[in-house]
């Protein structure tokens, strides 16, 4: 093959603007992040030689590893709910939506308002004096507000399964859209009902959209620091929360940096593990 | 009643009939086809017959069931689609044994009859093949494979060879048929190649706007064709005005203008109900007129070689259009003379 080496030559040229933006803005850092979090904490500088001992704190104290499950769990859970409720929507636009363009501009359309403002907003629906308290103490369900919406992991879950929705949504639909409807008539044909033809055909085929939409809710959630921080209270902290501590309020900069690099490392071995999953249970549905 | 039965059915899309009333029916282990030209309604026909269209109007019923109101997956019919339709996720093998898995057959019965039906369409070994890896050929074969595998009573193909190369299509006509007498199934194909539904099928039905012009086997078809329209579709045909002079029990005589006055046998017009003094249209094959030193005088216009036989274009005074005749001849600009024997003379009802 002749023309391969010109190819990839002119590959690396149009990727190298990419390339260089990728080297100084994720490379450059993460290599920082390695360095100190081979360093150990002197003062407001760092001891002179490199140590370990940071990695063995990470490792070491239950207190990490409970919210590292925490984190973990929270944005599985969220993951999972974000699918469970983008799935129908991105089903019923693809196959039964009249105007889907229409359809998907009104289901994005809240996502055009600052991530921000979307967690002030659960903060004062689930809120002490927030909208659901106040409903229901109006409708006299309850007699007291209901403290154990807020300052939760539940609050958390809610907050951030509906912040990310429509990250879910789009994958989704585009991978639904993508199915040759042909193919369904054929499953109908050769004798599958309604579920058995979802199950066989509509749901493997849009794994990739519904694996996409994981990862990309599981990998940014796992780390998110504004959520956790605004309505998680201490019982719904996440990894993030604990990393901002070590930097901004300890000033223990090593043993922030390295609970950043293995929350980053757990987080790609969770997603490479759930990938291979997903494809296995793929395959397994003939 | 028939096997097949199709009773003044009608389906219109945004007000427009695309099948218009129409009447089928089909014997058991009937080759059958239905032709005609590109948007006539073929499709649609099938789909419905399959449940994924309803009729409008009129019943459809198999083996003397009515399927009106059956979902697709309740039908004793399968189909092949024009694009196949093979689940691209699932290897040869699964493909085929997509239909199968309900049944809950034990693994050794569900690979005996999976291998047996690779075998049938000469696909041996290649079950593990991913979707993705087969040919036009064989992705024709795994569509066919995976419908006849279930056992269908009535199996639909939607011009399954449509895609495929010439060569290809041939050896698969053959193939086709082969099965199609091996499994003892009634197929229902449908197809814009009428030399495939010619040399394929017991019997065609030819369609066109959405109405079933004729039914009636490939050589009645061919030799006995009832409208104009259907003379026009298989194959190639000369047309010539013509009035009745007098009509008896066996015999017609026409005044055909620049063929003279022609006495033809009346059972050749049919059972259209024409009468004395009606303006008809007279066909003749290419292959039955003949070149002979009496005949309408004219002059090859064309002439194309096409080995045994060749196929001429003749002028003659008094015609716009040509006339093709197939046969022997000399040269472009030869003079030669065209005789129209009587007997392969069709009267049909002129249109106007
Ligand atoms: N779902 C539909 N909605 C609207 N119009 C349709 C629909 N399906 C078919 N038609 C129209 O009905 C007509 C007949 O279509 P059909 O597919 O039955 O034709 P066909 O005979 O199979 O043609 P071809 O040989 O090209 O496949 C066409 O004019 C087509 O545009
Ligand atoms: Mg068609």
């Amino acid at each position: 093959m002749a023309g391969t080496g010109g190819n990839s030559r002119t590959g690396y040229a149009l990727l190298s603007p990419t390339l260089a933006v990728m080297g100084l803005a994720l490379a450059a850092p993460l290599l920082l992040l390695a360095v100190t979090s081979l360093k150990s904490q002197a003062g407001i500088g760092f001891a002179d030689g490199w140590t370990l001992a940071q990695y063995g704190e990470v490792l070491g104290r239950s207190s990490y590893r409970i919210l590292f499950a925490r984190s973990v769990g929270i944005s599985a859970a969220v993951t999972l709910v974000t699918l469970l409720l983008a799935y129908p929507m991105a089903y019923f636009v693809a196959f039964h939506a009249r105007h889907k363009f229409a359809w998907l501009i009104a289901l994005t359309i809240p996502f055009w308002t600052s991530y921000l403002l979307r967690v002030f907003a659960w903060k004062i629906i689930l809120g002490y004096g927030g909208v659901i308290n106040s409903g229901l103490l109006r409708l006299h369900l309850i007699d007291q507000p209901l403290s154990m919406l807020l300052y939760n992991p539940f609050a958390v879950v809610v907050t951030l399964a509906h912040a990310w929705a429509a990250f879910a949504i789009l994958p989704i639909y585009v991978s639904l859209e993508k199915i040759d409807r042909s193919l369904l008539e054929a499953a109908s044909d050769l004798g599958d009902g309604a579920v058995r033809r979802f199950l066989r055909i509509t749901l493997p085929l849009s794994m990739p959209g519904v694996i996409g939409a994981a990862i990309l809710i599981f990998v940014p959630t796992t780390g998110d620091y504004v959520t956790p921080s605004l309505v998680g209270g201490p019982a719904g902290s996440m990894i993030a929360n604990m990393i901002e501590v070590q930097f901004n309020r300890v000033g223990n900069w090593p043993l922030g940096a390295a609970l950043a690099l293995v929350s980053m490392v757990l987080v790609a071995v969770i997603a490479g593990l759930f990938v291979t999953a997903a494809r296995a249970a793929a395959k397994a549905a003939r | 009643m028939s096997f097949l039965s199709i009773s003044q059915v009608t389906k219109a899309f945004g007000g427009l009939p695309v099948v218009n009333a129409v009447d089928l029916a089909i014997e058991r282990g009937e080759f059958f086809a239905l032709l005609g030209p590109s948007g006539c309604g073929k499709t649609t026909l099938l789909r419905m017959i399959a449940g994924f269209e309803t009729p409008d109007s009129g019943t459809i019923s198999i083996d003397g069931d009515v399927m009106n109101n059956v979902p697709p997956h309740q039908r004793p019919t399968n189909m092949v689609f024009q694009s196949y339709a093979i689940f691209p996720h699932l290897n040869v093998f699964d493909n085929i044994a997509y239909g199968l898995r309900k049944l809950k057959l034990s693994k050794d019965q569900l690979r005996a009859r999976v291998d047996a039906m690779l075998a049938t369409v000469r696909l041996e070994g290649l079950g593990g093949r991913a979707a993705d890896q087969l040919s036009g050929g064989q992705r024709q074969r795994v569509a066919l494979a995976r419908a006849l595998v279930r056992e269908p009573k009535l199996l639909l193909l939607d011009e399954p060879l449509g895609a495929l190369d010439k060569r290809l299509r041939e050896t698969m006509q053959v193939e086709l048929r082969a099965i199609q007498r091996k499994v003892g199934v009634t197929f229902l194909l449908v197809t814009h190649d009428q030399e495939e539904a010619l040399s394929l099928s017991d019997r065609i039905a030819v369609m066109s706007a959405g109405k079933i012009l004729q039914i009636a086997t490939p050589r009645e078809l061919y030799e006995r064709p009832n409208c104009r329209e259907v003379a026009d579709f298989i194959g190639e045909i000369n047309f010539f005005h013509a009035t009745v002079r007098e009509i008896t029990d066996t015999t017609a005589t026409v005044n055909a203008g620049l063929l003279g006055i022609v006495t033809l046998p009346s059972a050749n017009l049919g059972s259209h109900g024409i009468k004395r003094d009606d303006h008809i249209l007279l066909a003749i094959r290419p292959e039955h007129v003949r070149f002979a030193p009496d005949g309408v005088a004219g002059e090859i216009t064309s002439a194309t070689f096409l080995g045994e036989r060749s196929h001429f274009h003749v002028k003659i005074a008094g015609r716009s259009e040509p006339v093709s005749v197939s046969g022997n001849a000399g040269p472009q600009g030869s003079a030669v003379a065209l005789i129209f024997p009587p007997e392969r003379l069709i009267g049909l009802p002129s249109a106007d």
